[in-house]
């Protein structure tokens, strides 16, 4: 008999029903569902303006959505996170939730040096012991490429590929559930794409992370997701597992995204 | 002084602001708007303590203002004057002997008893400010009791200088609840903030009113590893010996010597008459 040290759940992590963002008369996103499950890294694909960013703002609780339920697994049940208070909702987003920015200096303080970017979410859950928030810290900031020498300086002085590795740091090392990414390798050069790739999915291996991965770069997808999602106008056209929606795309908007046809 | 209501506010401003006051009373550590008023002098010379004194001072009351310990600076004796002319009341140099005190960036080294008041003028009333700047997220910050950046400001101060720096304003925790900026005191002085008088503090410009109760547990943040450090200077004071007192450094000659002195004017005095003497003293005799 083949034992399991985790057996596959038999609920979701994260459930997401019926989410709809209107901007006006402008659609955001519209009736989006889906779940994913502990582990699983859900790519998010589609041109810009297709939705992806407003999607992953409701899910975070970032942005309200105007219907839809954005349910959890906490302790065992499913919570719609959009009716918790506004204290718990704050409590989530420092504990299992992480979000990493486009932009590092969305996700960062800039004027706080790199290694208090990485305790402050230490911090925020209690950490008192400066020895140990420093050991940790360092810890990460190895473990995202960063040398141990720079650890006391402000961000300011990093390049942007140093800066998003930092933001990756600050978001993992309170171990979350679940992160959100928002275009993470988007702005950087090609070259400095590929090493952040390389570390997210390192990282991604390793830690067993669950994810959800929006991006316009479908080699983003092609190496982390395991499943993927395919936007265009707020809408959801195709959903599968990355392999197959990639090599044997269904919709014609994916086929066209695909071939490269589309200018993502 | 006829020319004025007594101690120069309306007795409608004034009462507004004691609603704030008992108000800060009842929520120890608690940031409360008031609206302040145009005070006959500049906002940096402490209108928030001001307007918090004028509305605590009785006809009954003695009142001592001190400016970093000492009570004949140009603030204190200015605002000690202001009220001697609108409110007409009895002035005193003795901390013993004061109902009310005013002061600026220090705590009195005589031990405050019930029934005294200390009122301080604060600049910056908003610990969180220099981490985060904006208001609305500062004031979400303390509803939700969201504190780790003030440990974040704590553990740059020791990874740039090996301990933490901070010497005045030092952030503690009221009650276990609200974090505070205690006005630029001294750290020194923190300990002293647990006390048996009323504390009040005053911010001008900045609009707000927040108060220690008598005997309000109040906690200097720190890390278990590097503990809260009340220090002061290692020397005696060189007028009354004193070694338990917050010391000036003061250059005393053209030649640049330097000595160490009580910043508490009174307290220095106090023991001098009781017979104290420091090195300076005991050379001169
Ligand atoms: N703050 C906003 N106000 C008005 N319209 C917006 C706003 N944000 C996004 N939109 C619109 O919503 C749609 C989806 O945008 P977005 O979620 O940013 O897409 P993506 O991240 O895929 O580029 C677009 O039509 C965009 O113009
Ligand atoms: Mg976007």
């Amino acid at each position: 008999m083949n034992m399991h040290a985790t057996p596959t759940p038999d609920t979701p992590l994260l459930s997401v029903r019926g989410l709809t963002r209107t901007y006006g008369a402008r659609i955001g996103c519209a009736d989006v569902s889906f779940d994913l499950w502990p582990g699983e890294v859900m790519g998010i694909v589609g041109e810009s303006g297709s939705g992806k960013s407003t999607l992953l703002s409701c899910m975070a609780g970032h942005l309200v959505p105007d219907t839809g339920e954005v349910l959890f697994d906490m302790g065992g049940t499913l919570r719609d996170t959009l009716t918790l208070s506004e204290p718990d909702r704050r409590r989530l987003g420092r504990t299992d939730w992480a979000f990493v920015h486009q932009h590092a200096r969305d996700g960062l303080r800039m004027g706080v040096s790199a290694g208090g970017n990485v305790g402050e979410r230490l911090m925020a859950v209690g950490a008192r012991h400066y020895g140990d928030i420093r050991a940790r810290a360092a810890d990460w900031l190895d473990r995202v490429e960063i040398a141990a020498d720079r650890m006391d300086d402000r961000p300011t002085a990093f390049s942007g590929g140093m800066q998003q590795r930092l933001q990756i740091a600050r978001n993992l090392v309170t171990g979350p559930r679940l992160v959100f990414m928002d275009e993470p390798t988007g702005g950087l050069d090609v070259s400095v794409q590929a090493r952040l790739l390389d570390l997210l999915r390192g990282l991604v291996r390793e830690m067993g992370l669950s994810a959800i991965i929006v991006t316009h770069d479908l080699a983003v997808v092609r190496l982390l997701a395991d499943r993927l999602m395919v936007m265009k106008d707020g809408r959801v056209v195709e959903q599968g597992l990355t392999d197959q929606v990639l090599d044997d795309p269904q919709h014609g908007y994916t086929q066209l995204l695909v071939s490269s046809v589309l200018q993502v | 002084m006829t020319d004025y209501n007594f101690a120069y506010l309306d007795e409608q401003t004034k009462r507004m602001i004691r609603r704030a006051i008992l108000k800060a009373l009842a929520i120890p550590g608690y940031q409360v708007p008031f609206a302040s008023r145009e005070m006959p002098m500049p906002y940096g010379w402490g209108t928030g303590g001001v307007q918090v004194m004028a509305a605590t001072l009785v006809p009954e009351d003695t009142l001592k203002v001190i400016d970093q310990g000492a009570d004949d600076t140009t603030n204190a004796v200015s605002i000690r004057s202001f009220f001697e002319r609108t409110a007409g009341v009895a002035v005193t140099e003795a901390t013993a002997e004061a109902t009310v005190i005013q002061t600026r960036h220090r705590i009195p080294e005589t031990p405050l008893t019930e029934g005294q008041i200390l009122v301080y003028q604060v600049p910056i009333p908003e610990p969180l400010r220099f981490l985060e700047p904006r208001e609305t997220e500062t004031r979400k910050m303390h509803a939700l009791e969201e504190y780790g950046l003030m440990h974040v400001k704590l553990y740059e101060d020791i990874a740039r200088h090996g301990t933490i720096a901070t010497a005045y304003a030092y952030p503690v925790k009221v009650e276990g609840r609200y974090v505070m900026d205690p006005s630029p005191i001294p750290k020194f002085d923190n300990p002293k903030l647990d006390s048996a008088a009323i504390q009040l503090f005053g911010a001008g410009r900045e609009q707000r009113i927040y108060a220690l109760p008598p005997h309000t547990r109040v906690v200097s943040l720190d890390f278990e590893d590097h503990p809260f450090d009340p220090s002061r200077a290692d020397h005696p004071c060189a007028l009354c010996g004193a070694t338990d007192s917050y010391l000036d450094e003061v250059i005393t000659d053209d030649a640049g010597t330097r000595m160490f002195l009580c910043s508490d004017t009174d307290y220095c005095a106090g023991r001098q008459a009781a017979g104290h003497m420091g090195a300076a003293q005991a050379g001169a005799a």
